[in-house]
């Protein structure tokens, strides 16, 4: 079974019931992810991606079909089990970044660890946090509350967060939405270097110009896979941040503004 | 389980809205304090009750002469005068375990002394009387079981008839005219203050009950006699000895009510504590309404508040946190408010009851019991009045409450 797939679903399906009425969000879905795999899940709005996104986080438990996570039938499990299996296997990172208002950068980070079954040591948090928070690129910014911080800024808090419990699966939901081109591809070099390391992402979005970072692309329309390809021509945030090009070329979306300027930082929203 | 990290974030969530905890937790202190200071009120009036009640006496029984009925009019206790000296002298000699006894007669009359005079008591007492009723003088001597027998016109007078009549002159020694009888003043009493009834009982003079039977009221029926008894224990026995004598010396058929009654003094007393605990019980339960208040003010903003941070709920729960998790933690934060609200509202209810001490003049009394109940039933409010939030927030889905705006 376990033949290097993290994730497999096997003929998933999700219905909603409101009141008299079914909606089939999700009618069947087979995927298999393997470990190590960067895959953006690409759809319109009504396509049952984010059903899918909140089944694959173990946030929602599918109506019929398997759900295998790391090779255990996670489709059973109870409220509490699935708390568990997301605070072990998965971090999340949000389009509106959802971090706690009022509270540190670092006590962010640390918030999974609260609820892990591992019992750490205040300066053993703290000293874990501020190396992840340094990873991201925020060595310096721990005591710095969300509203002191950038678009960008909240964001790699946010993945701070997602990555302190060493999860298997980065689930990603709309991660670019809320920036702008130059911070969506700072973000997108992070979540490549990540890839790169070994972590399997899976990205919801929109945008296809975002999806050309990943490895592999699945469209889904009508809670169906309609395509399922292999990105040809992936683009390397990293290495466009260093040429100082923000906006892929060739990318579609013509009317976006494309920032061009290397010395230019400010990330703001 | 995780009750420790969970205890942590409810704190800081606390000091995040540093402004709305302390009014929420105003509510408590302001419940919790009232029902302190209430409470400390009505126990401190209790308490003085107690006290007059003591002064009565210990283990004192009152026999009060009967009713009669004549002709279709019934006259009151005391009406009849079926009390005789001869009944009082036969308690003293039959029942056993009496220690003292009393005959009394009362009258009120004008005394003169000088160019003064009042209206006041009489009072006519057995040399016991002072014991009986635990009543010091404060300068001179009693009268003696001798001025008794002899009818001697000798009296005590109490601080009130005293400042009335002589003014700051020294009473004893004093001649004070009673029925145009001179009465050779032989003591002052030791103030007593206010009866229960709110009667002066330092407006008095005090003398051999055979001197005022004789000299000033005449007849020969006593009012009543007040017993004393030795040890608490024989109370009830002794008073049943006395019934049972004076049925017989009164030849009373079986079946026949008693032309007396015989009350004891803890009767009397539970009588009047009854009143103050009534008085208490409402001062309490007034101040408890307001802390009923305080716990639906904690709810009102545990559930604001869970509105509020329905989207941080949602993250917690995304990154792994239990329903119960989220339960514990708003619980915590209801309780923390209500129970640092008690204890400091246990300062100012004590601090109150203090000052209504000091400048108001109230007897307060501030019980151990009353702190801890009020503390216990502060931190349940919390329990009580945060669970609800609480539980809203643990039944909330992860999801919806991620999408929260």
């Amino acid at each position: 079974m376990n033949n290097g797939a993290i994730v497999s679903l096997i003929d998933v399906g999700k219905t909603y019931r409101t009141g008299e009425m079914e909606v089939l969000a999700v009618r069947g879905v087979s995927l298999e992810i393997k470990r190590g795999e960067f895959v953006a899940l690409m759809g319109a709005s009504g396509s049952g991606k984010s059903t899918l996104m909140n089944i694959l986080g173990c946030l929602d438990r599918p109506t019929t079909g398997h759900y295998l996570l790391d090779g255990a039938d996670v489709s059973g499990l109870d409220r509490d089990q699935l708390a568990d299996i997301r605070n072990r296997k998965i971090g999340f990172v949000f389009q509106n970044f959802n971090l706690l208002p009022r509270t540190s950068a670092r006590e962010n980070v640390e918030l999974p660890l609260v609820y892990s079954a591992q019992r750490l040591t205040n300066a053993e948090l703290r000293e874990r946090a501020d190396r992840v928070l340094a990873s991201v690129g925020l060595a310096g910014r721990e005591d710095h509350h969300p509203s002191q911080l950038s678009g960008g800024q909240q964001q790699r808090v946010a993945i701070a967060r997602a990555l302190i419990n060493e999860p298997e699966v980065l689930l990603a939901d709309e991660p670019t939405g809320n920036l702008d081109s130059r911070t969506s591809v700072e973000i997108m070099a992070i979540f490549q270097q990540l890839n790169e390391r070994g972590i399997t992402v899976i990205m919801v979005t929109h945008e296809p110009d975002i999806a050309a970072y990943a490895k592999r692309n699945v469209m889904m329309r009508d809670g169906v896979i309609l395509d399922d390809h292999v990105v040809p021509r992936r683009l390397n945030a990293t290495a466009q941040l260093q040429n100082g090009r923000t906006r892929p070329q060739g990318a579609p979306n013509e009317e976006s503004p494309s920032i061009r300027d290397p010395n230019e930082n400010c990330t703001n929203v | 389980m995780r009750i420790a990290p969970t205890f942590n974030v409810a704190l800081r969530a606390l000091r995040r809205n540093k402004m709305r905890s302390v009014l929420t937790a105003l509510g408590i202190i302001i419940g919790v304090g009232a029902v302190i200071a209430m409470v400390g009120i009505g126990n401190g009036a209790k308490a003085q009750v107690e006290a007059q009640i003591a002064s009565l006496g210990q283990n004192v029984i009152l026999i009060f002469s009967g009713s009669t009925t004549s002709s279709g009019i019934r006259t009151g206790w005391g009406g009849a005068g079926t009390l005789k000296i001869e009944d009082a002298e036969a308690i003293r000699r039959e029942v056993p375990g009496v220690i003292g006894v009393s005959e009394e007669v009362v009258s009120t009359t004008q005394v003169a002394a000088g160019n003064q005079n009042w209206f006041t008591r009489i009072y006519g007492e057995s040399a016991d009387y002072f014991d009986i009723r635990q009543w010091p003088l404060a300068d001179g001597a009693p009268f003696t079981a001798q001025d008794v027998r002899s009818a001697n016109k000798v009296c005590v007078i109490g601080r009130t008839t005293a400042t009335q009549i002589y003014g700051n002159e020294n009473p004893i020694g004093q001649i004070l005219r009673i029925k145009e009888v001179p009465f050779t003043i032989t003591g002052v009493l030791m103030p007593k203050g206010l009866s229960t009834q709110g009667v002066d009982q330092d407006d008095i003079v005090i003398m051999p009950y055979t001197s005022a039977m004789k000299r000033v009221i005449g007849g020969t029926t006593l009012r009543n006699i007040n017993v004393q008894i030795g040890d608490p224990q024989q109370l009830e026995a002794a008073q049943q000895q006395i019934i049972s004598l004076l049925r017989q010396r009164h030849n009373i058929r079986p079946g026949r009510d008693d032309d007396f009654t015989v009350r004891n003094q803890q009767e009397i007393a539970q009588a009047a504590t009854a009143t103050s605990r009534v008085m208490t019980l409402l001062l309490g339960a007034i101040a408890g309404v307001s802390l009923v208040v305080g716990g639906i003010g904690i709810m009102n903003i545990m559930l604001v508040s869970v509105t509020e941070r329905t989207r941080e709920i949602g993250v917690r729960m995304a990154v792994g946190a239990h329903g119960s998790d989220i339960l514990t933690q708003f619980l915590i934060e209801a309780v923390t408010l209500s129970s640092v609200g008690g204890l400091i509202g246990i300062v100012c209810g004590i601090g109150a009851s203090k000052i209504l001490s000091a400048y108001a003049n109230w007897p307060t009394l501030i019980s151990i019991s009353s702190i801890a109940i009020a503390f216990l039933f502060s931190a349940a409010v919390g329990i009580f009045f945060g669970f609800y939030p609480a539980r809203k927030a643990a039944a909330l889905d992860p999801i919806e409450a991620l999408r929260y705006e």
